[in-house]
């Protein structure tokens, strides 16, 4: 069901790409009657169609990903019994039983390796997709650090999405109280409420709230491009946006909202599907087989500025 | 000479007006697409006029408590005057923070849908009763001259009682002279109340900024106070400018009351400049720090002109000169005034901006590269005309004022 969604998604993205690997998905190997192995391939299917949109993201030129992803796909489909066969499928399984409880007893987190990071900025790329970002607003971007000097010089490349927090200094300053934090950690923005006073952009420790201003990347060229004039479907709706007029989410702040339309869709969010380094994990810190509770174990964690006492809810592993 | 000063003022009124406008026109019906404000530098110029404006109406309505509430005497003949700016700063205030609002129809929202921990709601609960008191305040005082110029007739008649709100006043001189108590007991009691209502709704102004942990610049107990002193000075110093330069009263009264505010606005600069010396000297005293680097930033940095020039040598020095050398003087308390009164602008800006130019995160500041996601801020062209249409607005509003309206008691009051 949800994989046929992001079928649909593609096709209304105008661009001729297919996903085969729903139609030739491989015969089902004996046995494959019982429950375990259809969620399974569910699974996997969700997240074959999660890198399928990332090659549609690239236009039609990189079909050559889509097709990686389907002979990828077919190989791990070939032996689906076991034990999950990488973190996305496990952090599916994880999203699964997470979407299962009432909302107040799931905890959404993020924890980025920064061992693992590539500095690709597919993650940042995709998140703009996803959400049809306009100039002047991202959810994601990566801050780059160069340490020492030559000989002796590495990169860290340090990806900085909203960090949810527990204690959040952006919801308490808003005139209108169109910004809370959920019972599932995820600070949310009510478009139709926020009157863009742009108190919260101010607020933020992290600068991680950025100001949409109606502004599109073609806006000097003959023609504004259907790609920037797509709705988005931010916190599960349709916000259309439409050159000259003046309609949310333009005018509003807005901000990473961990792609709550995907996850509660049973999908993960953009930035953690199209990881190239497998740096970015996301799930359920209440539940403590989720892959995130495992990581946030670890003795690498830290989190951004930990001493304002924001408790963010993203964890970086150094 | 005269007449030529007049015909030129009204020119540049004109030009003001028109720039004014295609500026208004482009905010209404285009966007905010022209504006160099962005995402990492959220506010600018506009917010930066808001505090401005908004201090120089707290600094002229306290000023005028000190004749309705204090009833002090030698500033009498111009109580309507603090009054009627009080009035005019406080309209050309909200205008600069609608025009500055994403989406500025939804404005009502901060009463519709209180939030309660938000300064920046409590702000504007207490400007909108600030807003009502002022007016009720003016119709108070003004009450029965306007009666009485509604009763001649002509054509301003029918406008009189308008804005008499169709009050007319008791005939016989018992009655008259009961109504005419009435005022100023009310004025009395209004006065009262606007006294800490303005503190109140100032120092939030103040709060609304140092409230915020995430911005070391602004995160200071002494930004209320600041404010507010900075208030009384610019406002202060603009009615010194605008007693000096009309008027409302002339000759030996116009010279006894220049002395006075001339005096007070000194003492006050003074003061806010021992302030201000605190607010510098303590974070950058040994030379490491985050505040440091900031205010290191404002007084040697690129746009430290601002600083130097117009706050410390326009702002402060020759208006301390003028002020203690020749306080009754016209001409010297309206060029201090003025010079006082324009250049706290300066002093805003220099609020609101370098509190946002450093990268939350080091890096940030090439991470994405977009126009709307740098740390540095001049205002636009477009920013400044929008500006310039509500000063245009205002100048226009105050000449008709001070030409219509009975700003100098004709049945004086206590």
């Amino acid at each position: 069901m949800i994989a046929h969604n992001s079928m649909q998604m593609l096709e209304t993205n105008g661009r001729d790409v297919h996903l085969p690997v729903m139609n030739n998905a491989p015969p089902a190997p004996p046995g494959a009657g019982d429950g375990v192995d259809t969620t399974r391939r569910a699974l996997l299917q969700r997240a074959i169609a999660g890198a399928g949109g990332l090659a549609a993201l690239f236009g039609s030129g990189s079909l050559l990903t889509a097709e990686i992803a389907r002979a990828e796909a077919a190989s791990v489909l070939d032996g689906a019994d076991g034990p999950p066969a990488n973190h996305l499928e496990r952090m599916l399984a994880d999203l699964d039983r997470a979407l299962q409880k009432p909302m107040e007893q799931r905890k959404w987190v993020m924890v980025i390796d920064l061992q693992k990071c590539t500095g690709c900025k597919a993650c940042t790329v995709s998140c703009v997709a996803e959400n049809n970002l306009p100039p002047g607003v991202v959810y994601r971007p990566v801050i780059e650090e160069e340490i020492g000097e030559f000989p002796n010089v590495r990169r860290r490349f340090i990806p900085r999405p909203c960090m949810q927090c527990d204690n959040p200094p952006c919801t308490p300053v808003c005139p209108v109280s169109a910004t809370y934090k959920r019972p599932d950690g995820i600070v949310q923005i009510d478009y139709d409420v926020c009157i863009g006073c742009r108190y919260c952009i101010a607020a933020c420790p992290y600068n991680a709230r950025t100001a949409d201003f109606g502004e599109y990347y073609n806006a000097d060229t003959p023609e504004i491009m259907d790609y920037e004039t797509r709705p988005n479907f931010e916190y599960g709706r349709e916000w259309k946006r439409e050159p000259g007029r003046h309609a949310s989410p333009i005018g509003n702040a807005r901000k990473c909202h961990f792609c709550l339309h995907r996850i509660e869709n049973g999908m993960l969010p953009a930035c953690v599907t199209t990881c190239l380094g497998g740096a970015t994990y996301f799930g359920d810190y209440n539940d403590n087989n989720s892959l995130v509770h495992e990581l946030v174990g670890s003795t690498r964690v830290m989190r951004l500025k930990e001493e304002l006492g924001t408790e963010p809810k993203v964890y970086y592993l150094v | 000479m005269q007449r030529v000063l007049k015909a030129v003022g009204f020119v540049v009124w004109v030009a003001l007006l028109l720039w004014g406008l295609s500026g208004v026109n482009q905010r209404l019906f285009g966007g905010r697409e022209l504006a160099n404000y962005g995402s990492y530098v959220p506010w600018g110029l506009w917010v930066s006029s808001y505090i401005y404006f908004i201090g120089l109406s707290a600094g002229a309505f306290l000023l005028s408590s000190l004749i309705y509430v204090f009833h002090i005497q030698a500033l009498k003949p111009i109580g309507r005057l603090a009054l009627f700016t009080a009035a005019l700063t406080l309209l050309m205030a909200l205008l600069s923070i609608w025009f500055d609002l994403g989406h500025m129809w939804r404005n009502y929202e901060v009463f519709t849908r209180p939030n309660f921990t938000s300064m920046m709601a409590w702000m504007v609960w207490l400007y909108s009763a600030y807003f009502l008191l002022i007016l009720a305040e003016l119709w108070f005082e003004l009450r029965c001259d306007l009666a009485a110029l509604a009763d001649r007739g002509g054509v301003m008649g029918p406008i009189y009682r308008v804005l008499a709100l169709g009050w007319r006043c008791p005939k016989t001189p018992e009655q008259a002279e009961a109504c005419h108590l009435q005022s100023v007991r009310v004025m009395r009691v209004l006065g009262a109340l606007g006294v800490p209502l303005a503190i109140a709704f100032h120092g939030g102004v103040g709060a609304l900024f140092a409230t915020l942990p995430a911005r070391p610049y602004w995160h200071s107990a002494i930004f209320p106070i600041m404010f507010l002193t900075g208030a009384l000075v610019s406002g202060g110093a603009l009615i010194l400018a605008l007693t000096a330069m009309n008027r409302v009263v002339a000759g030996e009264e116009k010279r006894r009351i220049l002395t006075t505010i001339s005096r007070l606005v000194l003492g006050l600069l003074i003061f806010d400049i021992i302030l201000e010396w605190a607010e510098f000297s303590i974070p950058m005293w040994y030379g490491v720090g985050h505040e440091n680097t900031l205010l290191r930033e404002v007084l040697f940095g690129e746009y430290w002109y601002v600083f130097w020039i117009f706050h410390v040598l326009l702002g402060s020095v020759i208006p301390i000169a003028l002020l203690a050398t020749r306080p009754g003087r016209p001409l010297a308390a309206g060029v201090a005034g003025g010079l006082i009164a324009l250049t706290f602008l300066a002093v805003r800006l220099n609020i609101v901006i370098p509190g946002l130019i450093t990268p939350q995160l080091e890096g940030l500041q090439s991470a994405y590269v977009d126009n709307r996601l740098r740390f540095e801020y001049v205002p636009s062209l477009f920013e400044w005309s929008v500006v310039a249409f509500i000063v245009a607005l205002a100048l226009g509003l105050f000449m008709l004022g001070v030409r219509y309206l009975p700003l100098r008691s004709h049945t004086a009051t206590a």
